[in-house]
Parts: C-alpha cells; sequence; structure tokens
C-alpha cells in the first residue's frame, strides 16, 4: 500500500519525440486512478514509466517514500496486468500465478498456500492445473490478475486489461477488478481508451490528450465540468453537444440571434457551447427549434439526432417521450450549459 | 430432380456403402509420379538389403541383386562386432558409436550456439546487431569446404586432431538455426519479457524459463535437421580423424572396400550391411520425433 507521486515526470524519445509531458500529480494510498484518452496520448507510457518498463527522462517517480526513478521493475513492488495477459504459454495456471514469487526465491510450501489463496478468490482453483492455451479469454484475464494478485504488491498496474474481451465479459471483468480492488485496497492505477470503463471504475480520472493531462477529477467532476471541449467531447457517449454561440447583453445567442439562456458567466462575444445530450428537455417552455432527422431507438432511452441553429445536435430522451422527426421546440437547462473559449478551448 | 431423388435413397438404403468419387486423370497421374518417386527411393534400399544375404563371392560375380542367400545374419555380425580397418583396430559398433557422438554433439552444439547468438541479437541492446546477425547470415556463403584448411590447421594446432572436440567444435557454429531462432524470437510477443521483468527474472532466468520451454518444437525441428547433417559428414571427419577408432559409419563404409587393392575379395556383404546400419539412426529420428518437426515448422502456441 503506498503513494504514487510524480513530479513532472516527463517522456521524450532519442528521436525528439516527446510523448508525456511533464505531468505532476498525486495518487493517495488505495486510490483507483484511470488514465484515459485516445491512441496515441501517452497513457501507456505513462503508466510503463511507472511500472519502469519505460525510462523516465524527466522529473522524479515515487511509490511509497521512495524514489524509484532507477528501480528495477522487479524492486518497485508492482504488478502490472497487460492488455493481451502475456501469461507464459508453456506453463500451468499454478505456474504462471506462482512464477514471481519463485524468482524472489519464497518457500515451496509459502507460494502453493498464495497460489491457493489467489485461485480461490479469482474462482480459478479448478484451472490450476490448465495451461492457458486451454483458458478462455475471461478466465486468461483472471490468471492475470491472479499472477497481480498473489505478490501482494504496493501497486497495481492495469494496462487496458479488458480490451480483448467481448462485450458483456468485459462489463462483468469490469465490476470484479473494481470489487477486488476494493477488497484488498491496493493503490491501482487503470489505463484504458474506453470512457466508459473510466467512469465506473475510477475514483479519480486523469484525462491526458497528446501527452498532456487535460483534467484531473472524480468522474462526476469530469462529466459535469469538463475542463476542455476535448474533455467534453471525449467523456460521455454521445458526447456533449459543442456548438457556435455568441454571448450578448447577458443572454447565450445561436444561430446569429436565437436566445437559448441566460449567460450566467462574465464570458462576451463568440464561445463554444456545451450541453449534455439529457440536458435537453422536448416541448415545455421551449423556445428553441430543434430538427429532428434520425431517431435512436435503445429500448430505456431514445437518442434524437438533428440539427439545433444549423449545428449537428443531439438530445437524449427517456423511454416514455414520444419523438417524430420534423422540427419541435426544446429547452436547454440553464444550470448545465458550458461555455468554451473558441481558440483555446478551456472552460469559461 | 428424379437423379437426386434416386441417389438420396440409394445412400439411405445402404449407408455403408461409401459415395465414390469418379477417379479423375490428374490423381492417377499425381500418385502414379509419387509411386514411381518411391520406388526409386526404396528398391536400392531393398537391393542393398537383400544383398547382405549372399556370400562376398556371389556379389563380386554378379553385382547386388534381389536375391536370398543365407549370410545376412553372418554379415551383420561381422559387420558389428569384427574388428576391421588397416590397423584392426575398430568394430561396426564402435564406428556406430562415433557416429552418434558426432550427430548429437553435432546437432546439441548448433542448438545451444545458436540459441545463445539469436537471443543476444534479439534481446539485448547491442550496437551493430543487425550488423553482427547479417555477418552470421552470410557465412551460409561459406559452408566448411571454403575454410578446410584453415579450419584444419587450427584445429592440429590446437591438439584436437583425433579427438570428438576436434570433430565437433569448429562445425558448431550454425548460420541457420540463428537465423531460425531469430525470426521465432521476433514472433514471441513484447509483453512476455515485461511480464517476466515485473516477475524479477533476469536475463538468464528469463531464457532457460521461459524462451528455451518455447523454443521446444523448433529446437525440436532443428535438432532432427542437424542431426541427420551431422551423422552424414564426410569430408572432416575424414581430414580430422587418422586414428581409426575414431572412424564414423560413413568413413567406415568405405574403408571396407577399399582393401580391393589388396588383393583379397571386397566384404560387399559387411559394407552392405553397415550401410544398412548407418541409414537406420536418421530414419528413426524423423520418425520418432515427425509430429514435432511439422509443428516446429508450422505452429508455436504463443
Amino acid at each position: 500500500m503506498a503513494d504514487v507521486t510524480l513530479n513532472g515526470v516527463g517522456k521524450t524519445y532519442p528521436n525528439g519525440f516527446e510523448a508525456v509531458k511533464p505531468s505532476s500529480f498525486q495518487i493517495t494510498d488505495g486510490e483507483f486512478v484511470v488514465l484515459v484518452g485516445p491512441s496515441g496520448c501517452g497513457k501507456s507510457t505513462l503508466l510503463r514509466m511507472v511500472a519502469g518498463l519505460e525510462d523516465i527522462t524527466a522529473g522524479t517517480l515515487s511509490i511509497g517514500t521512495r524514489e524509484v526513478n532507477d528501480v528495477d521493475p522487479a524492486d518497485r513492488d508492482i504488478a502490472m496486468v497487460f492488455q493481451n495477459y502475456a501469461l507464459y504459454p508453456h506453463m500451468t495456471v499454478r505456474k504462471n500465478i506462482g512464477y514471481g514469487l519463485k524468482n524472489r526465491s519464497v518457500p515451496t510450501a509459502e507460494i502453493e498456500a498464495k497460489v491457493q489463496d489467489a485461485a480461490r478468490m479469482l474462482n480459478l482453483t479448478e484451472l490450476l492445473d490448465r495451461k492457458p492455451s486451454q483458458l478462455s479469454g475471461g478466465q486468461r484475464q483472471r490468471v492475470a490478475m491472479g499472477r497481480a494478485v498473489v505478490r501482494d504488491p504496493a501497486l497495481f498496474l492495469f494496462d487496458e486489461p479488458l480490451s480483448n474481451l467481448d462485450a458483456k465479459l468485459r462489463n462483468q471483468m469490469r465490476i470484479e477488478i473494481k470489487a477486488l480492488q476494493r477488497r484488498l485496497g491496493v493503490t491501482s492505477i487503470y489505463v484504458t481508451h474506453d470512457q466508459v470503463e473510466a467512469m465506473t471504475m475510477a475514483d479519480r480520472i486523469i484525462v491526458l490528450n497528446e501527452g498532456r493531462i487535460e483534467q484531473i477529477g472524480t468522474p462526476s467532476e469530469i462529466y459535469h465540468n469538463p475542463a476542455s471541449t476535448f474533455v467534453a467531447s471525449f467523456m460521455g457517449a454521445p458526447p456533449m453537444n459543442l456548438i457556435d454561440a455568441r454571448v450578448e447583453n447577458g443572454s447565450i445567442l445561436v444561430n446569429g440571434g436565437t436566445p437559448v439562456a441566460p449567460a450566467a458567466s462574465s464570458a462576451k462575444g463568440t464561445v463554444k457551447l456545451g450541453v449534455r445530450p439529457e440536458d435537453v428537455v422536448l416541448g415545455g417552455d421551449g423556445t428553441t427549434p430543434f430538427d429532428i432527422s434520425i431517431v435512436e431507438e435503445l429500448g430505456a432511452h431514445r437518442l434524437l439526432h438533428g440539427e439545433l441553429g444549423g449545428q449537428p445536435f443531439t438530445v437524449h430522451v427517456g423511454k416514455e417521450v414520444d419523438a417524430l422527426t420534423g422540427q419541435t421546440m426544446v429547452q436547454l437547462n440553464p444550470e448545465a450549459l458550458r461555455l468554451f473559449d473558441v481558440q483555446t478551448g478551456k472552460a469559461l | 430432380m428424379a437423379e437426386i431423388s434416386m441417389t438420396h435413397t440409394q445412400t439411405a438404403a445402404k449407408p455403408q456403402r461409401k459415395r465414390r468419387r469418379p477417379i479423375r486423370f490428374g490423381t492417377v497421374v499425381d500418385h502414379a509420379v509419387l509411386i514411381a518417386g518411391a520406388a526409386l527411393m526404396v528398391v536400392p534400399v531393398l537391393m542393398a538389403l537383400m544383398s547382405t544375404s549372399l556370400p562376398d563371392t556371389e556379389i563380386l560375380k554378379n553385382g547386388v541383386q534381389f536375391a536370398v542367400g543365407d549370410q545376412m545374419a553372418n554379415n551383420f555380425h561381422k559387420a558389428m562386432v569384427e574388428k576391421s580397418g588397416f590397423t584392426e583396430a575398430i568394430t561396426g559398433a564402435r564406428m556406430l558409436t562415433n557416429s552418434m557422438i558426432l550427430g548429437v554433439g553435432f546437432a546439441l552444439g548448433k542448438i545451444a550456439i545458436s540459441l545463445i547468438a539469436a537471443y543476444a541479437i534479439v534481446y539485448f541492446r547491442l550496437r551493430f546487431a543487425t550488423l553482427a546477425f547479417w555477418m552470421i547470415f552470410t557465412t551460409l556463403l561459406l559452408p566448411l569446404e571454403v575454410r578446410i584448411l584453415p579450419s584444419y590447421e587450427a584445429i592440429q594446432r590446437l591438439g584436437l586432431t583425433n579427438t570428438y572436440g576436434g570433430l565437433i567444435i569448429p562445425l558448431i557454429a550454425s548460420a541457420t538455426a540463428t537465423f531460425f531462432f531469430r525470426q521465432f524470437f521476433l514472433s514471441v510477443p513484447e509483453e512476455l519479457v515485461e511480464a517476466a521483468r515485473i516477475d524479477g527474472a533476469g536475463p538468464v532466468k528469463f531464457f532457460l524459463d521461459i524462451l528455451v520451454p518455447l523454443s521446444r518444437t523448433m529446437i525440436a525441428a532443428i535438432f532432427i535437421i542437424m542431426f541427420v547433417f551431422g551423422w552424414n559428414q564426410y569430408l572432416w571427419p575424414t581430414m580430422i580423424t587418422t586414428d581409426e577408432s575414431m572412424y564414423t559409419l560413413v568413413r567406415g563404409i568405405r574403408q571396407i572396400l577399399a582393401v580391393l587393392e589388396g588383393g583379397t575379395i571386397p566384404e560387399y556383404g559387411k559394407a552392405l550391411a553397415l550401410a544398412i546400419v548407418a541409414m537406420l539412426p536418421p530414419v528413426a529420428i524423423v520418425v520418432f520425433f515427425q509430429n514435432w518437426f511439422v509443428k516446429g515448422l508450422t505452429e508455436s502456441d504463443k
């Protein structure tokens, strides 16, 4: 169990490419932090630097009270779960789980006891004598988890561990991993490109883009108060609507004049207006015209795709709301509106 | 329509009789070629085997032939147990042992050296690793025959003539095997190395615990090829061994026939028996390792 502190940690490759810009944050003991971002945003590089598989070219990294920049991965007291599981194909499940302990000269009887414990925790007891090739994807994933758990490390690292599983299994494993982490109380860093995983599993989310930290916050903060248009459009499915607007005389106007709501902030001039699809009410006192062109039926709710003020716009309504294509009046929830700078994309 | 239903009822009525496919001309030709090829390979062996049962004088008079005599047991016994050669110092059994040592040592040596070479090239950040690899690879163009004089000189000065070491060591560098192992190692997922690093396996442990077991089918395949290759070595053993007790089977056969100049009748039966014996281990090893061989060259469980 340990805090993890990154102080200006960055990665520049020998060819000059800066994969991770100097980043600083602290992870408290027992916290589950998710690094999320599109592919190539540097999230895996950051994780691999924490693991020690990638050299740190700037800043310092501490696990617990110890600076580990130059410590070998084996001696950092970490365990990692890989995307393709990276099980040793020629070893049985038992040996796969126990290999790390064996290399640390743990007595055989103790290895066996720990492997049994880990196997029981992960429902692997019957599979201990199988080879990885005889296991299903979900079982392999659990073996990879077992290999991490059995060592009782200070820090778990997950590198997109669920992306090789089918959707149903992914949902199930998501809950299992989260529950296991809660039970063991081990500090965890989890990398994913899937914003649903990030939202559901994280205590705190770190959103990365182009090697830079865009925002750090709880899932709720990230969702409701995105720090930039990038975060707004990356988190949430469907993403936040972002439309061009103007602030004049204390109200927000779209489409060159239609007022949609009073402006709460002191911003002036041209802005990006962000509104979550579910923060829009159909009918009611609505005065903003919305042209619905496609109704997407999702059972529990419907997604209405169309145009608002001549710009693409999506509205999320419950199943009890009937919707037909064509023009209808909508009202944007004034409290849920977010304004962003047009140039920098930063929240105003 | 009628036809279809008829075939249907027929197959239903006689399920035990398989529906015959019409024999195609192409298939006949294919089989004819294959059978002819097989016969071409097998007939001389059969002829040699049958001739071992004939007395030497019969072979001298009429050549090898398809006939069965009563000398087979005697000839094999002579071939394996009776001392022969110019100094009367070696038996067939001893030659068989020598050949075994050469074949196995040659194959294992090649595997060990090339595994380690490929490991170094693929997994370590060496300067000029690619250059080193291509230099090893170009030695394919320089077989033993090209460098036989300098190699002989080196071995002679090291005092390794007439030893197993001298017989084996100059031959165990293998570009082919290094190449195969390199390609295999390159296909091993990077994450496996990383997982092992986090599990606390150093370079030696990773090599012995993970890489070598993963390569086992590959090792078996290369063992077969190299064993047969080593077993059939002729020129190098001829150069390096002058002591008859070091003779291998392949050389020994020739030695038996070489007494012709001496005015006695060459022991054809014995030579043929030795030739048959010399064929058996490579055949046995291929038959025994066949599954591994095919696996090693086609699939890999990663």
